[in-house]
């Protein structure tokens, strides 16, 4: 298959509005849309996105065993506290109004990253980055807390699922910001290269679903377990 | 081919005078719940063998017949689908997998090993306990309790509770039934009944460290009488099970030989299951495990 | 509650909890063993330096991203992983015999790392890169490609589960392995029951491992869905690719699970979290349902691919297509989605009560339908087909045969009043070694003598092939049969001795039969240096040496690095049969096509460091030596962003070069072609 990466943006939109690589249809490289996935390899966008697709389908998976895993210890708290004792409402709130305006800069980073706009591309993703370390400081000022009460996670069960699956988002979003500060720095030395526009394709992808993931954690772990 | 075939029919063959003649094997069971237990493995098995052996041998006929060598055999490179092979290929496995379906959900529901034995008799209560690495066996009603040795009255069924002291084991009397895990914090049940007198190999089934293989023990089924001779002998010698005991019994040990306790505390095991002691220690327990058969010598 | 970080003395340690009593001076057989190996290795360095082979197998072999090259070093891992674990259970099988009545030479703390490395090595790092080697070599040739969808990513999967492998076999040497079992179940796998390395080691070897083959999971499933030669629909697809479709989409769903599951017990160990500790809540049950969770899943990823060699294998050597091809589709997808519906088979005796057993009994039984489909469909491909009898058709009908009768035996410990009697005992253990042997064991060698030739251009020796496929399958039946009697006789599994008169004679005839499995491995070995010697001998001149009908032989043997000259479009099933009856019949090649320049993805160092850095990070956990932890992993991430830096990826083959392969090629083809008559067969 021609590794050349035949994703000429304007060109091929006017046939294939949702950049399937399934418009245009000449020999090997760009497909044919025939619905039966008969069209030759898949252009390398299609191809590395899908891909990536199915990794976030993997962390997915992943966050499910630990969501599990908290509804089951839910409440093998070992004579400790239980949720709704421990939780601040109005922190968890700060932290998902934190993450949720940060799903929107960096869609706005890719926004500007269409238009190889170089400024508020850095702009967009330096926004969504410090809003990023804003909630992983106030995620970690509240483990802290809660560790100096003698609340930590070797306490209880439900404490160590607790710590576990919050821990484990946390742990996504630093890795999600450090792949944020290298990003930024390999638009600026290498340009809206091809390749470059790749990464920030399943960077944003993974951004989002981190958010995504958010919101079902905070739905388990602090709505329902505050309702007990 | 066919020195296949030969080969299998005899060890057929062999395994079928074997398990017939051996008395240990599963389908000698000596009570009713193995009993029962076998009878679903042989009706499974039999089943199964109806669609298997046919299928075999096909296998292998096939195998046979369209060698290429064998000229007489018809060269038939289309032959790529047939829809009344298709339906016959889905269906008998369903069909046989719908009857075999009956016969497991009949089967885990009758035999599960919370379900008690059906008698008019009282059964006889025993707690198990699982420690490292041996067993301990209350008789709540008696008031006496035995480590790594068993005695029952045959003819009666037992009730089991169960639980650990540590780690999961599973105990099980191959000739009498079914087993069950034992866990830490939780009471398992099992009931068991021996029909005849005599003596039964008992193991745990779960690896649980370096002194499982030791980890057995005998079901000694006797007469009822003989069996209120064992029990008040044992109340009368032997040191008392109480909590410290108990502890003591807790570290770890390995290949420990039968002995008996005269008395144990009440509620132990209740207190035990409800977690109201630690659990086993492990090997962080202090170097030399101290001796748990008491000094004086019960047997 | 000890405190959950090291203790006083190893903060003073630079090293951690390694010390010089980490090496087994006073054990003389892991000391003797381990030397062996180690001289072994060091031979082997030293033979490759000397003779001045080191840029070669770094330039072509290390650093490559050629699907067929990892394929081979998939494949290499596995047999010698396939080695060691059969060394673990001669000592297992030896020590049986020994010990009735007695103790045996092993001591209770060291047979029971060698059945727990035994379990893990052979499912972790002989099966699994059995069937991965094996795909990765076929699939894109198969699908009509150049190469998977992330060709580097595919060099890190590799090494990555090298690593998992030298970590679990570096224990033999330094520190322990695990006492569990090949799956450490709680509470006897936290530190209060066992505190050294062991667990860890295990613990460390899968994570990493684990990542490689999610990577994998989805490197494949991209591949066979969005990279496939034009006109390849999904039902033109070979078999063998639907079953690693199959078993791929179960990697990428089934593989995180393993990787929470041992992550919570790493933080239970580690950190001192309560996920199965008997103290604080902990649950023991959660670690055994989400593990198996994953393990049953994990069976089906070993042997769906199975399945797709034989189909493969059965269809050519029938000189057939492969009957019912859609059903066998369906069955395949219905296999895969069941897989995830049974997993509560392996602890009814756990005490879920009836109602649960008699539901996941059942949906185990059911998914018996789908392999039975299979089984039907092979045994039809095989009527009115004209079988010749080579190596790899050997090990398909000795599959067939045995793995029914495993499958059988599967069904009846489905049925939760029988497992009551059979959990646990020799009787499961000979089931799953009966479907695992049989089935994942005998498609491994049928696959690597039928694609041997593509591989490396000559044949496996017959004669030699033959003898290990008969001691194989006999050898299996005298090891196996008698455990399965030991079983219905009460044995459990995993006794380092044992008392009971009724147990022995099975166990020594199960004794017997490894020495013929024995006899059988030594004939593998012997096959493959007599094959490597006379190779000018078993040479494959055309690339087609068995009369092939999927695209993988349209390619010479081996393929050049691009493997297609021009990506073939496909008007069929058995696209190449096609091919081949067109040009048969007419008696000419197709016309030669118009030759262009091919980008090919450069080779890279990436996965090879990554995975040194992986095995030091992973060797720093297990041994508690915490700056050694934080150098391996930023230096990790320093190789991944100095990896993500290049510039270049690919290099051009020009159009010339590509001309010149493809036309030796062709000339091998055309001289095949008038050699021999539209009707007969390749010589």
């Amino acid at each position: 298959m021609s590794a050349a990466d035949a994703l000429g943006h304007g060109h091929a939109r006017d046939v294939d509005p949702y950049l399937l690589g399934r418009g245009g249809g000449h020999g090997s490289g760009q497909a044919v849309a025939t619905g039966r996935g008969a069209g030759g390899p898949a252009s390398k966008t299609v191809v590395v996105a899908y891909g990536f697709w199915l990794f976030l389908l993997s962390d997915i998976v992943l966050f499910s065993c630990l969501f599990a895993a908290h509804a089951v210890l839910q409440t093998a708290t070992a004579d400790g506290p239980a949720g709704h004792e421990l939780f601040k409402p109005a922190n968890i709130a700060i932290e998902t109004a934190c993450l949720l305006v940060s799903s929107f800069t960096c869609g706005m980073s890719a926004v500007a990253c269409g238009v190889r706009n170089l400024v508020w591309t850095q702009v967009a993703l330096l926004v969504t980055g410090l809003l990023g370390v804003a909630f992983l400081a106030l995620e970690a000022n509240d483990f802290a807390e809660l560790v100096a009460q003698g609340f930590g996670p070797q306490r209880s069960a439900f404490l160590s699922s607790f710590f576990a699956v919050v821990g484990c988002h946390g742990l996504h979003v630093s890795a999600g910001l450090l792949w944020l500060g290298t990003m930024m720095a390999q638009i600026v030395v290498k340009g809206f290269r091809a390749d470059i526009l790749r990464r920030m394709l399943c960077f944003n992808l993974f951004w989002h679903v981190l958010d995504i993931i958010w919101v079902a954690l905070f739905t388990i772990v602090y709505l329902i377990g505050e309702g007990r | 081919m066919n020195a296949r075939n030969r080969f299998a029919g005899v060890v057929v063959l062999v395994v079928a005078c074997t398990l017939a003649g051996c008395s240990e094997s599963i389908f000698h069971a000596q009570g009713p719940i193995g009993a029962a237990n076998s009878q679903i493995l042989l009706n499974a098995l039999g089943i199964m063998l109806v669609i298997v052996v046919p299928t075999i041998i096909g296998v292998l006929v096939f195998a046979w017949w369209f060698r290429s060598s064998n000229t007489r055999a018809r060269y038939q490179p289309g032959f790529v689908y047939s829809g009344r092979i298709e339906l016959i290929v889905w269906a008998i496995p369903l069909l046989v997998i719908l009857f075999l379906g009956g016969v497991i959900w009949i089967g885990a529901h009758a035999l599960d090993p919370f379900r008690p034995i059906e008698t008019r008799d009282e059964p006889v209560e025993v707690q198990v306990v699982s420690l490292d690495w041996k067993w301990l066996f209350i008789y709540p009603e008696l008031g006496i309790a035995s480590v790594n040795d068993l005695v029952l009255p045959a003819k009666v069924p037992v009730h089991f509770s169960l639980t650990s002291a540590s780690v999961m084991n599973m105990f099980f009397v191959p000739q009498l039934g079914s087993m069950i895990a034992t866990m830490y914090g939780m009471n398992t049940q099992l009931w068991l009944q021996a029909d005849q007198t005599g003596e039964f190999y008992g193991q745990s089934s779960q690896f649980s460290g370096d002194g499982f293989s030791g980890m057995n023990f005998v079901l000694h089924a006797v007469p009822q009488d003989k069996f209120e001779q064992w029990v008040s002998t044992t109340q009368q010698t032997g040191p008392a099970l109480d909590a410290e005991g108990y502890r003591a019994l807790l570290q770890p040990s390995q290949n420990v030989s039968p002995f008996t306790y005269r008395t144990v505390a009440p509620h132990l095991f209740d207190d035990i299951v409800t977690q109201k002691f630690p659990p086993g220690p492990g090997p962080q327990a202090s170097g030399d495990a101290p001796a748990i058969r008491p000094a004086a010598g019960a047997q | 509650m000890p405190p959950p970080f090291a203790q006083q003395q190893e903060r003073n340690n630079v090293f951690g909890k390694l010390t010089w009593d980490a090496v087994p001076w006073s054990q003389p057989i892991p000391l003797v063993a381990g030397g062996i190996v180690i001289a072994a290795v060091l031979a082997v360095v030293l033979w490759v330096i000397v003779r001045g082979y080191l840029p070669y197998l770094w330039n072509e072999w290390i650093t490559s991203v050629d699907h067929k090259r990892i394929g081979v070093m998939y494949l290499l891992l596995a047999l010698l992983m396939l080695l060691r674990g059969f060394i673990d259970a001669l000592m297992m099988r030896s020590q049986q015999a020994l010990a009735y009545h007695a103790a045996g030479y092993l001591p209770p703390e060291h047979f029971d790392q060698i059945f727990s490395a035994h379990g893990t090595i052979m499912i972790f790092f002989a099966a699994m890169p059995l069937v991965i080697g094996l795909m990765n070599l076929v699939v894109p040739l198969q699908l009509g490609v150049r190469d998977v969808a992330f060709p580097t990513l595919n060099s890190t999967s590799f090494w990555l589960t090298a690593t998992g492998a030298l970590l679990v076999n570096l224990s033999l040497v330094i520190g322990e392995f695990a006492r569990t079992g090949w799956l450490p179940y709680p509470p006897l796998s936290e530190t209060t029951y066992l505190p050294g390395v062991g667990v860890d080691y295990y613990l460390w070897a899968l994570q990493i491992s684990g990542v490689g083959t999610l990577m994998t999971g989805i490197n494949f499933v991209t591949t066979i869905l969005k990279i496939r030669a034009p006109g390849m629909t999904y039902m033109r697809m070979p078999m063998f690719c639907w079953t690693a479709l199959a078993a791929n989409l179960l990697i990428i769903a089934a593989f995180p699970v393993l990787t929470a599951t041992l992550a919570m017990l790493i933080l239970d160990r580690y950190l001192g979290f309560h996920f199965f500790t008997n103290e604080a809540g902990g649950n023991m049950m959660m670690f055994i349902n989400l593990i198996w969770a994953w393990g049953h899943p994990e069976v089906y990823i070993l042997v769906l691919p199975a399945f797709g060699i034989f189909s493969e294998v059965i269809s050519t050597f029938s000189g057939k297509p492969l009957f019912g091809y859609r059903s066998m589709v369906a069955a395949t997808l219905f296999i895969c989605l069941v897989s995830f519906t049974v997993w509560l088979h392996h602890f009814f005796t756990m005490g879920a009560g009836g109602d649960v057993n008699a539901v996941f009994g059942i949906a185990t039984s059911i998914i018996a339908v789908g392999t039975g489909v299979k089984v039907y469909n092979w045994m039809f491909t095989m009527y009115g087909g004209r079988i010749r009898y080579a190596t790899p058709m050997l090990w398909s009908v000795g599959f067939i045969v045995t793995f029914i009768i495993g499958g059988m035996t599967g069904v009846l410990l489905a049925v939760p009043p029988a497992d009551f009697q059979l959990h646990n005992s020799l009787f499961l253990v000979a089931h799953f070694h009966n479907v695992i042997i049989g089935g994942v064991l005998f498609a491994g060698f049928a696959g690597i003598t039928y694609w041997f030739p593509k591989a490396f251009g000559f044949r496996l020796h017959e004669g030699w092939g033959k003898v290990a496929f008969w001691c194989a399958l006999i050898g299996f039946y005298v090891t196996f049969v008698p455990l399965y009697i030991a079983g219905l006789l009460g044995m459990t599994r995993r006794l380092q001795h044992y008392e009971v008169a009724a147990w022995r004679p099975w166990v020594l005839i199960a004794g017997i039969g490894i020495i013929i499995l024995l006899v059988g491995a030594i004939a593998q070995i012997i096959q493959l240096v007599v094959s490597i010697r006379q190779r000018d001998a078993l040479r494959d001149e055309t690339g087609d040496p068995w009369d092939g009908r999927s695209l993988e032989w349209a390619t010479a043997s081996p393929p050049p690095a691009f493997n297609f000259a021009v990506l073939p479009n496909v008007g069929g099933e058995e696209p190449y049969w096609q091919i081949k009856q067109r040009a048969i019949e007419s008696q000419q090649m197709a016309p030669e096509p118009a030759y262009k320049a091919i980008e090919v993805p450069r080779n890279s160092p990436t996965g090879f460091i990554t995975a040194f850095f992986a095995t030091i990070t992973g060797f720093a956990l297990i041994w508690h030596i915490w700056w050694l932890v934080a150098v391996g992993i930023a230096a990790a991430y320093a190789v991944f962003v100095w990896f993500a830096w290049r510039d270049v990826a690919e290099y051009e083959i020009p159009a010339e070069e590509v001309a010149r392969i493809d036309r030796a090629r062709r000339a091998a083809r055309q001289q095949w072609l008038a050699a021999n008559a539209p009707a007969g067969g390749p010589a």
